[in-house]
């Protein structure tokens, strides 16, 4: 492997627009950011020109399938990382539904390896909470907390903790080591053969309804559940409007809950099942354009703490066949900045100061990501996404760095672009491009 | 060549049959009909739609009116073909019209098919083949208004209202009374038009 | 008209002129010769992923009276049951020259995802999918109802809709894809429709529906409609909660004895009783209201082959795709 030590180069930027405030140069040096204010000049120091381009802390995913292990066909941590870097990620949660299922500290640990080998971005393992997500045992919470993989982060995502007592101990048990546990919400029983989100379109379709209550009334339970063992509770890819209100009600009562949401669920409803194209098949559902406003508005307020991808990659096969047949999910790593553009910020709704909330601040926070989502100011660590607001590009999902074909932004044309991703210091995108992973210490 | 250069103006259409000069052509035909046959015995006449249909019903009424033991109404049907031509591939859609006869069938009869204009064949082949299935005629003759050559199988009109020698570039119109109108106003006419304008 | 995929898509001048060429069909059967050379070298297969063998004959018998050649495929307990998937089986059947894919499928959507997937090049006709469409039914149906209209009127059918018709459809509309088709058709030609079913029956969404949702069977005949459609009640159903049990349903929503009568006490002469069959004797029909003269359940299976054969014909009759771009005037 390349012999330069490439964290001991320094990078300047120069004349990013810090957020949403003004432009300023940042010097970044072995992996932190060392000096920031305007007309900095440092001798040796690779000169980036960002005039015009905004400046945020580099984005984490709480909420990312690598598909690795088993999966290989659909992505691998190293395809998946890749992506995670050009779409502005210095840090993303890879979740637990690999084959082995990651309920051990050897299966994170592997996972966790394999980030650190690719390098191209922060692999966070997110640990199942019960085993094989079967929803019957807990898993070794305490064990994969206590790997080098230091999982904080758990969830059965793709399967809901629906067994009460299970998930009042997951919460119960994870406060020992900080940890948090991700939901998904779906009822089993009220989404038995679910295809869709049920209403007027799924009615005219003929196809099994996903009722919004299935969502709903699990979050509901479970807010409940963490408020009374006092314990954190995240919940994954919020999809419907009666679920901002439950969160909302619950963050007003104090209760220790964060909300995430998908950027498809930020602007796809569930009128475009009716080409039964099953690129946009998904779990949670597309819902309908109320639900989407409701998401919006809840995102803006802050009651949805996060974007997460729920980037879900999977072979061609998968999706070339019966809309009942094919898989769930959509890919979202390298669409989601620009889609969070497009619904939020070019809506008026938020600032790129609320993208650095929302896309690392908070992630980061609720993963517990000591060196992740830091202000952009001397001594922060150098993670850093270099956005062109106003670069504009058509998705081709061929070009991805994915290799998952099944982005439902296929065709249309989106606002923003990543120019550069800081991973600690080091550009692993450079000029749009991936430049070169960065070199763990020590191996 | 210049492209400049003015379009040749369209020609106009010109009418090669007015009203009583198919009037006139009918009449003929009916009396033709009934000379061939001897007389009206058996005689069933066949209308190809659309407007095949509307010109037998004028010569079943000419030769009613010439043999008072006829009834027009009960020697004229009409045959749609449709579902018997070659070429449905190289044709927008077309629906069905439906496919009458007279009560009497028309076993043993002498069917008279009856055609506006008479091109290429095609369409009385198409005939000929959805007259066997319904049935086995005696003897089975042809009336046209107007042929106008270019066959492209051995068929021959038995009774001709007009021949007119054109070239395939040009288009032969009909307009009947009982299928067409030009500006509001119902006509009876046949005109050539140029395709090529 | 590229596909016949649903009654939702389908205009009033398409649907009216199926029908109407539905009637020559007809009167093609009535004949001795009961065939056309219409489709002659044509290939029309048989692609079905569901038993049924109704709706197969029926597709088999409307195809070869129009000279097709006609493959059956039975993709259940086939390649297809054992992993090979609809794009596979799809690009098979155009490797073989089909020019028609009659498809019938368990899952809903399936025929419009092969008519859009560009997997193949042949005209796809629905032939029932999942609990969304059944359109060649619906359109059967609506024959049918025209030619009892029609005679009730006075009129001939041929170019007629059915203004002012009011049908009853009744039974498990939530999962029957008969229904759908049935409303979205109805409503194109013009008849007003109820729908009669338990509430666990009906989609959630039925309220945007363009009809009257009622749960009472003997209100709805009282109010004197033209035409009653019995839909068939699926065994699965009756272990879901869905209703307490068959004896309950068949007494509210099953046309029993009593409901023969009341439609004669009601006055109403000319009601027909229609059931897309196969029928569950005894549960949403009596054996008495199936075999009475009001009963239109043969004349639906007869009009099945007519209205195939018209959708059949118009499907591949039309210029193919691939013809010149010069169209030849129809000269005679």
């Amino acid at each position: 492997m390349s012999a330069t030590p490439n964290e001991a180069t320094a990078y300047l930027v120069k004349g990013a627009a810090i957020g949403s405030g003004a432009a300023a140069d940042l010097l970044i040096r072995n992996g932190v950011i060392t000096e920031t204010g305007t007309g900095l000049s440092v001798a040796g120091a690779t000169v980036i020109d960002a005039e015009g381009l905004v400046a945020v802390p580099g984005m984490v995913d709480l909420h990312t399938h690598l598909r690795e292990p088993g999966r290989e066909d659909a992505e691998t941590v190293e395809t998946g990382s890749r992506a995670a870097a050009l779409g502005g990620f210095t840090a993303v949660h890879a979740m637990a539904n690999s084959s082995p299922v990651a309920d051990t500290a050897g299966v994170v640990e592997q996972v966790y390896t394999l980030g650190r080998k690719a390098g191209w971005t922060d692999v966070r393992p997110v640990g199942a909470v019960t085993i094989g997500l079967a929803g019957e045992r807990l898993a070794e919470l305490g064990a994969m907390a206590d790997s080098r993989a230091r999982v904080r982060v758990f969830s059965d995502d793709g399967i809901c903790v629906h067994d009460p007592v299970l998930m009042r101990r997951a919460l119960e048990y994870v406060k020992a080591f900080d940890g948090v546990i991700a939901q998904h919400a779906q009822e089993p029983r009220l989404t038995d053969g679910a295809q869709m989100n049920e209403g007027d379109v799924s009615a005219v379709l003929g196809m099994t309804g996903w009722p919004a209550v299935a969502e709903e009334s699990i979050i509901a339970r479970d807010v409940l559940l963490a408020q009374h063992v006092d314990s954190r509770l995240h919940v994954c890819h919020v999809s419907t409007a009666g679920s901002v209100e439950i969160i909302r009600w619950a963050k007003q009562r104090g209760i220790k809950v964060t909300a995430e949401v998908t950027p498809h669920h930020l602007w796809l409803t569930d009128e475009l099942v009716r080409s039964y194209d099953p690129v946009y098949k998904v779990n949670p559902p597309l819902r309908t354009d109320e639900d989407v406003q409701a998401l919006r508005a809840g995102l803006a307020d802050g009651t949805i703490d996060i974007i997460g991808t729920d980037h879900a990659p999977h072979p061609s096969e998968a999706k070339e066949c019966e809309w009942a047949q094919a898989a769930m999910g959509m890919t979202g790593l390298e669409t989601a900045l620009s889609v969070v553009q497009h619904t939020m910020i070019e809506s008026g709704l938020i600032g790129w100061d609320d993208f650095a909330r929302i896309t690392s601040r908070m992630p980061a926070q609720i993963g517990r990501l000591q060196d992740q989502g830091q202000p952009l100011e001397a001594g922060s660590a150098a993670n850093i996404t270099l956005i062109d607001p106003a670069a504009r590009w058509t998705v081709e999902p061929n070009k991805m760095a994915t290799m998952g074909r099944n982005s439902p932004f296929a065709g249309r044309e989106l606002p923003g672009r990543v120019v550069a991703t800081f991973y600690q210091g080091h550009p692993t995108v450079l000029d749009g491009s991936l430049n070169t992973p960065r070199t763990a210490e020590g191996e | 060549m210049s492209t400049s250069a003015a379009a040749p103006s369209p020609q106009p259409a010109r009418v090669v049959l007015a009203e009583a000069d198919i009037d006139r052509a009918l009449t003929r035909i009916a009396h033709e009909i009934l000379e061939a046959n001897k007389g009206s015995k058996d005689l069933v006449l066949l209308g190809i739609p659309r407007r095949g249909y509307p010109l037998a019903r004028r010569l079943a009424a000419k030769i009613a009116a010439t043999d008072p033991g006829v009834k027009a109404e009960n020697i004229t049907g009409q045959l749609d073909v449709t579902m018997f031509r070659d070429d449905l591939k190289r044709q927008p859609t077309r629906a069905p019209l439906p496919t009458q006869l007279p009560a009497t069938g028309i076993d043993d009869k002498v069917v008279v098919l009856v055609d506006d204009v008479l091109y290429s064949g095609r369409t009385i082949r198409a005939a000929l083949d959805a007259l066997v299935d319904l049935g086995r005629p005696r003897i089975v003759r042809l009336a046209v208004l107007v042929d106008r050559g270019h066959r492209e199988l051995p068929i021959r009109a038995d009774h001709v209202g007009k021949n007119l020698p054109t070239s395939s570039a040009e288009k032969v119109r009909v307009r009947l009374a009982e299928t067409d109108s030009v500006d509001g106003r119902p006509v009876n006419e046949v005109v050539i038009e140029d395709r090529t304008a | 008209m590229r596909h016949l995929l649903s009654t939702e898509d389908l205009g009033k001048d398409d649907a009216v002129r199926i029908l109407d060429t539905a009637e020559e069909m007809a009167a093609v059967s009535d004949r001795e010769v009961k065939k056309l050379p219409v489709l002659r070298g044509r290939t029309v297969v048989n692609l079905f992923f569901e038993d049924s063998t109704r709706t197969r004959i029926s597709f088999e018998a409307a195809a070869k009276r129009l000279s097709a050649d006609v493959i059956n495929f039975a993709a259940k307990g086939s390649s297809v049951s054992k992993g090979e998937s609809l794009k596979d089986t799809a690009q098979t059947l155009e490797a073989m020259g089909a020019d028609a894919v009659v498809i019938r499928h368990w899952a809903s959507g399936a025929p419009a995802r092969l008519a859009a997937s560009g997997w193949i090049d042949a005209a796809v006709v629905n032939a029932g999918d999942g609990t969304h469409e059944h359109p060649t039914q619906a359109l059967l149906d609506a024959f049918t109802m025209r030619r009892n209209w029609a005679r009730i009127n006075g009129t001939a059918s041929p170019g007629t809709d059915l203004s002012g018709m009011k049908v009853a459809i009744v039974g498990d509309v939530l999962h029957s894809r008969v229904a759908r088709s049935n409303l979205w058709l109805l409503r194109t030609l013009g008849a007003d429709v109820t729908m009669v079913a338990p509430p666990t029956l009906l989609p959630v969404g039925v309220a945007k529906w363009p009809c009257t949702v009622s749960y009472d069977l003997d209100e709805t005949l009282a109010a004197g409609p033209d035409a009653v459609m019995m839909l068939r009640l699926q065994g699965e159903r009756m272990n879901a909660a869905f209703f307490p049990s068959t004896r309950e349903y068949s007494r509210r929503w099953g046309f029993d004895d009593r409901r023969l009568q009341a439609l004669d006490s009601h006055g109403l002469k000319e009601t027909i009783i229609m059931h897309p069959g196969p029928m569950n004797r005894g549960l949403e029909i009596s054996a008495a209201a199936a075999d009475s003269p009001r009963s239109t359940v043969l004349q639906q299976v007869r009009n099945g082959v007519s209205v195939r054969m018209a959708a059949l014909y118009l499907l591949l009759s039309g210029e193919t795709h691939a013809a010149p771009a010069t169209i030849q005037e129809a000269q005679r």
